[in-house]
Formats: structure tokens, C-alpha cells, sequence
């Protein structure tokens, strides 16, 4: 019998499964455990979260693998964790240790300010971010398995993904009713590859779940990326910088299922405390700007 | 008229799933709530993650509306759907909705770098059926009202009880349409 293992199809199925769901960042077991409980459908289990990275300044690399063991360890959910981008080594560890999905991220310090890891060669699945079609598609390309948008990770502040999960529909959008020649130039404009364009044109969507991250902080931020075409949510800093993390987990868990009902968002949103502080991107200098590398 | 099936959607694989269930000439509405199950002939638990899935059923009583449901019609469960069905898992205090007369094992075959598609035999729906097994459970052990559909190195992966039906890989992944067919004429049978 033939089984085949690192599929196209059972990497880009995983992220299928997630579709609906949260998942969050984590930087040990226990939190890892109150993320589960809450109804996470994955963890990202990272060494610190993107604020912390932030405030901490220097170089930001793979999580030391006893925590992503100890995550592991756990919970049942599957559990996720970053790479540097570009760097090889730190995914074929990761892949080793048999995590469930790999993040090729810009919240880590990049390895290469050139390349990215040619994911296609892996048998676990990445995710990576974009900004715009030309990004999303040069990483699927790659093979990337799952996108999400990149946002400005540890900043509690949603406006960044949210133009990236507009600009990304709406160049999708573009390229659905765009002429086959029209389509060619357009991938030259966008330095995207013209066969996963071409894909999309005739799929009428992504190949790929997108996924939106980078600044969530509040239950209502996460229907408003659902309600803008996310697939679905990764939060990272905005939990456990919060006041009542296993409240506030829980709240975005369900203000992501049920983004319409707004009574019930409202309901939810009540006593969860105060969230993440959040930073003003006119507060950002340009090589604070994590969406920035590795384009 | 066509029957009209619902697709629990909490999460996971949802649109797949109504796609194929459409193409297969049934109408298709979405669960959220328990409201949402009435006029529906049949029910679809989806892929996706079963501790999830749980966990928001029990926050608003659709638990105890679906296990009520399933009493009268039938219910179709991949992969996370099957774990919700089986009436024991393994290293689980508990099942959840015990619809069906299995033992499970959960992320059976090994985490992410082991998932993986092979060819399976499924009795009365294909001959050749692609199964696409993500971090999928497998059946242990099985009641003898149980009837198994196909089978994986050994393990059972599809089976059927009656107007319950369960499988560990995800049918919705693939273009074949064979088992929602199978399950639509289920729904019919039981109208």
C-alpha cells in the first residue's frame, strides 16, 4: 500500500483544520495548559512573546527546545513554533522535535535578509506572513502550507492587519476578473509568481487558509478580522499581557466562532480587564518595524 | 425536495464540507447554536479540534441539543467528528457525545510529520478512496453492532452503527464525492 507522507494536500489540510479557530502564543506548560483549556485549536510555543521581544532589544531566535518539549508535553492540541527567517537549521530542529507546524516569522531576528527556507524540501508545514498578494504568493511558492497576515506583532494594535487581510482580498479579487495577459503583468508588478496567480484566478481564492496576526488584542479585534475574510486568529502578546489571561483566552476564543453575533461579543467583553497597553505606530521607528523584514 | 444537512461550525473544515454535501444534492446550513438544528434531516461534527469543539458546545447547551438530535437522526463524524462519537477514548476521562459503540486513540498515528494519504477499500461506498489522515485518531476496538467500512495496517478507520457514521481520515479534502453520498442517502433512508 502506498502512503505518502509531507503531502501538499495533509500540510496545507492541517491548516484547513484550523480554520475558525485561535491560536495563541505561549512561552511555557502552564500557560500552554490555559490556552487549551480555553478552546485554542493550537499553541505557539515561543521563548517570549512579541512585546517582550520587543522591549527586550538584541538578537531573537528559535525558542530553546525544552520549552517547546515541555509545551509539547502538555497539551494535545497541536503545537506550533517559530523559525527564523531563512534559517534552515533552526526549522530542520524544529521539524525534528516533530512539531506541528512551523512559523517562518518576522517577530524572530531574520537569519537571511535575503532568502527564505525553500519549505518545499520539508515534510512539516510552515506559515508564514504577507502583507500583500506579491508576499503571499512568493512564500506559497516557497510552499508555504498557510499564511497569515504579519500585522505589527507585539504592539496590541490591529490596524496594521488589518490592511494587510484588505490589501491581500482585494488584490485577490483583482486577480479573479483580470484577463489572462493582464494577469501576466500583474504578476511582474507584483513579483509574484504567474502560476500561483494563475491558480488563484481559477480557484477564485487562495490555494491556502489565511489567517490574521499581528496586534489582536481584544475579542472585538478578533471578529473584525473574521468578519474582514480571516480564516482565522493567532494572538500573541494581547493574552498573557492581559489582566485575566484564562477570561480573556476564552473570550477571543468565542468572539472568533460566533464574530456576527454581536450581543454575544458584547456579553463576553465584559470584566475581561484591561488589555495590552498597545503602541501608536507613529511611535515606531523604522527598524522597529517587524513587517519590514523579509519581504 | 432535497434533504437539508447541517454542518457543526464551531470550527475546522466547515466549507468543505458543505461543498461537498451540496454537490452531493443536499442542502446544506450551518450550526452554531442550538436553534440552528431544527429542520435539519442529518448532521456533520467536521475536522477540526475535538477538545474545542467540546469546550463551545458545553457553553451554551448545544452538547445536550445535538446528543438529543442524534437520538432521531443521523450524524456523520470526521476525524475530530469521530472522537466527538465514540463512546471511549483513550487516556480521556469521559467521552463526549457517545454516539457510537468505539474505542479511540487519539493523534494515533503520530503528530504532523506522520500525516499522510493512502489508497483505502471503503465497504459499500469505493474501491479506491483516497484517505487523508491528519494527526488522525484510529478505532481500538469496535461493539459488535458495529459495522467496519475500512481499514488502515490493521486499525479500523471507517465504520458505521446503524444511522451513525465515522471516519478517521477527511473525506472533505478530497474531490471524491463517494462518502457524502453515502451519508445523503443514509439521511434519506432515515427520512
Amino acid at each position: 500500500m502506498v502512503v505518502q507522507k509531507g503531502t501538499e494536500r495533509v500540510k496545507r489540510g492541517m491548516a484547513e483544520m484550523q480554520k475558525g479557530g485561535v491560536i495563541m502564543d505561549v512561552v511555557n506548560a502552564e500557560q500552554a495548559k490555559i490556552a487549551e483549556e480555553a478552546g485554542a485549536t493550537a499553541v505557539m510555543a515561543l521563548e517570549r512573546v512579541p512585546s517582550d521581544i520587543r522591549k527586550a532589544g538584541g538578537v531573537a531566535r528559535m525558542a530553546d527546545p525544552t520549552i517547546v518539549e515541555q509545551v509539547q508535553n502538555a497539551v494535545s492540541i497541536p503545537v506550533m513554533a517559530k523559525a527564523r527567517i531563512g534559517h534552515i537549521v533552526e526549522a530542520r530542529v524544529l521539524e525534528a522535535m516533530k512539531v506541528d507546524y512551523i512559523d517562518e516569522s518576522e517577530v524572530l531576528t531574520p537569519a537571511d535578509d535575503v532568502f527564505h527556507i525553500d519549505k518545499k524540501a520539508f515534510t512539516v508545514p510552515f506559515v508564514c506572513g504577507c502583507r500583500d498578494l506579491g508576499e503571499a504568493a512568493r512564500r506559497i511558492g516557497e510552499g508555504a502550507a498557510m499564511l497569515r497576515t504579519k500585522g505589527e506583532p507585539g504592539t496590541g494594535n490591529i490596524v496594521e492587519a488589518v490592511r494587510h487581510m484588505r490589501l491581500v482580498n482585494s488584490q485577490v479579487r483583482k486577480v479573479v476578473a483580470m484577463s489572462p495577459d493582464e494577469l501576466m503583468v500583474y504578476a511582474k508588478e507584483l513579483g509574484a509568481p504567474y502560476e500561483i496567480l494563475l491558480q488563484i484566478k481559477e480557484a477564485g481564492r487562495l490555494p491556502v487558509v489565511n489567517f490574521a496576526a499581528g496586534g489582536v488584542a481584544t475579542p472585538a479585534d478578533a471578529a473584525l478580522m473574521m468578519e474582514l475574510g480571516a480564516d482565522g486568529v493567532f494572538v500573541g502578546s494581547g493574552i498573557f499581557k492581559s489582566e485575566n489571561p484564562a477570561k480573556f483566552a476564552r473570550s477571543i476564543v468565542e468572539a472568533t466562532t460566533y464574530y456576527q453575533d454581536y450581543e454575544r461579543i458584547a456579553e463576553l467583553s465584559k470584566g475581561i480587564g484591561t488589555p495590552m497597553k498597545g503602541i501608536d505606530m507613529s511611535h515606531l521607528g523604522p527598524a522597529e518595524r517587524m513587517q519590514d523584514r523579509g519581504i | 425536495m432535497s434533504v437539508r444537512i447541517g454542518v457543526l461550525a464551531l470550527q475546522g473544515a466547515v466549507s468543505e464540507h458543505v461543498r461537498a454535501l451540496e454537490n452531493s444534492g443536499a442542502q446544506v446550513s450551518l450550526v452554531k447554536d442550538a436553534r440552528d438544528l431544527a429542520g435539519l434531516s442529518g448532521l456533520v461534527l467536521p475536522g477540526g479540534e475535538s477538545t474545542m469543539m467540546r469546550k463551545l458546545m458545553d457553553r451554551y447547551g448545544l452538547f445536550e441539543a445535538v446528543q438529543q438530535f442524534a437520538e432521531q437522526k443521523p450524524v456523520f463524524g470526521t476525524c475530530a467528528g469521530l472522537i466527538l462519537m465514540a463512546k471511549q477514548i483513550e487516556g480521556r476521562k469521559g467521552p463526549h457525545l457517545a454516539l457510537l459503540d468505539i474505542d479511540v486513540k487519539r493523534n494515533a498515528f503520530g503528530r504532523q510529520v506522520d500525516s499522510f494519504e493512502a489508497e483505502l477499500s471503503i465497504k459499500g461506498v469505493s474501491e479506491a478512496y483516497t484517505g487523508v489522515f491528519i494527526r488522525a485518531p484510529y478505532v481500538k476496538s469496535a461493539g459488535k453492532n458495529v459495522e467496519v467500512l475500512a481499514t488502515f495496517e490493521g486499525h479500523i478507520v471507517a465504520c458505521r452503527q446503524g444511522r451513525y457514521l465515522a471516519c478517521a481520515f477527511h473525506p472533505e479534502l478530497t474531490d471524491n464525492p463517494a462518502l457524502h453520498r453515502y451519508f445523503v442517502d443514509l439521511v434519506n433512508a432515515y427520512q
